[in-house]
């Protein structure tokens, strides 16, 4: 109960504050800004690859929410509203780097590869204990970078950013199908992926 | 049940969305088949794994540098004025 109304309090002032940066009030802005630029800069890490390329989303993705607050109309979340924002601008950063090929959310969606597991030996208990912490970082980055961009962007947002189904979908322009459908070969294939460093010696057909 | 329609509600099922009987369908399947039971059991930790252990932080002098160029952008733009410069 009391969470619902910490809940409802943080809705409002944030609606509060939102209605006093479209006024021009910077200072109302900047604690939006406070709120969510660690969210942001991970999704756009998360999705560029690139920390240039992250630290640029940041700051556009701010300035663009700031210019066009007037079209926020709060039926949705700011964040939602700001996500997509962010989004849109770190897919174009991938498309300008990877000048072979067009970067879309809807990239790789007929491919089946990954969906069938094929390593099916178990982990250990406490499989992160493996590697020591900056090692565990970098098996996780490098591993989530092997994804389709359209496949890491909803694992980012449902499983590391926590946000739901509905949200994802929205944030996307995806229908929740695609969202479901998406989410589950990003998980298959990542879990895939991080078996050959995770699997249990005694259960494991090998050394990674 | 098959392991492809397993796999089918995975998501479903470790999210918590699967309905009752989908459920049980699902332990059930997982009773017997191993392949099933790590598959579900190491997606679950690739979850965790993820969710437990945030890869790129934002460092707290970037992001007091970040800060400071956003709202001096903004402040030479009023809400509403695309044209920055």
């Amino acid at each position: 109960m009391e969470t619902i109304q910490k809940k409802a309090a943080e809705d409002t002032s944030e609606l509060a504050l939102v209605q006093s940066a479209k006024k021009g009030d910077l200072e109302a802005f900047s604690q939006l800004v406070k709120r969510y630029d660690r969210n942001i800069f991970r999704i756009a890490q998360h999705i560029t690859h690139n920390e240039d390329d992250a630290q640029d989303v940041v700051q556009e993705a701010f300035l663009k929410a700031y210019q066009n607050l007037e079209q926020f109309q709060g039926n949705s979340k700011f964040y939602t509203w700001l996500v997509r924002i962010a989004v849109n601008e770190a897919l174009m950063k991938l498309r300008r780097r990877r000048t072979d090929r067009t970067v879309s959310i809807d990239e790789d969606v007929e491919t089946d590869e990954g969906t069938m597991p094929r390593e099916v030996a178990d982990w250990g208990p406490n499989p992160e204990q493996l590697y020591g912490q900056s090692e565990l970082g970098d098996i996780l980055k490098k591993t989530i970078q092997g994804l389709p961009p359209g496949f890491r962007t909803v694992f980012v947002l449902r499983d590391v950013e926590g946000l739901s189904t509905e949200e994802t979908a929205e944030m996307l322009d995806l229908s929740i199908p695609a969202v479901k459908s998406r989410l589950l070969r990003a998980r298959l294939q990542l879990r895939e992926r991080l078996s050959k460093y995770f699997k249990s010696k005694k259960d494991g057909n090998g050394q990674p | 049940m098959k392991c492809n329609d397993f796999l089918k509600e995975l998501t479903d099922y470790l999210d918590g969305t699967a309905n009752a009987d989908v459920r049980v369908e699902l332990e059930e399947h997982l009773q017997w088949c191993r392949d099933c039971y790590v598959v579900m059991n190491t997606t679950k930790k690739t979850i965790e794994i993820y969710r437990d252990n945030q890869v790129y932080e934002l460092p707290e002098t970037l992001r007091s540098k970040l800060h400071q160029a956003i709202m001096t952008k903004c402040r030479h733009s009023k809400p509403g004025n695309k044209s920055t410069e």
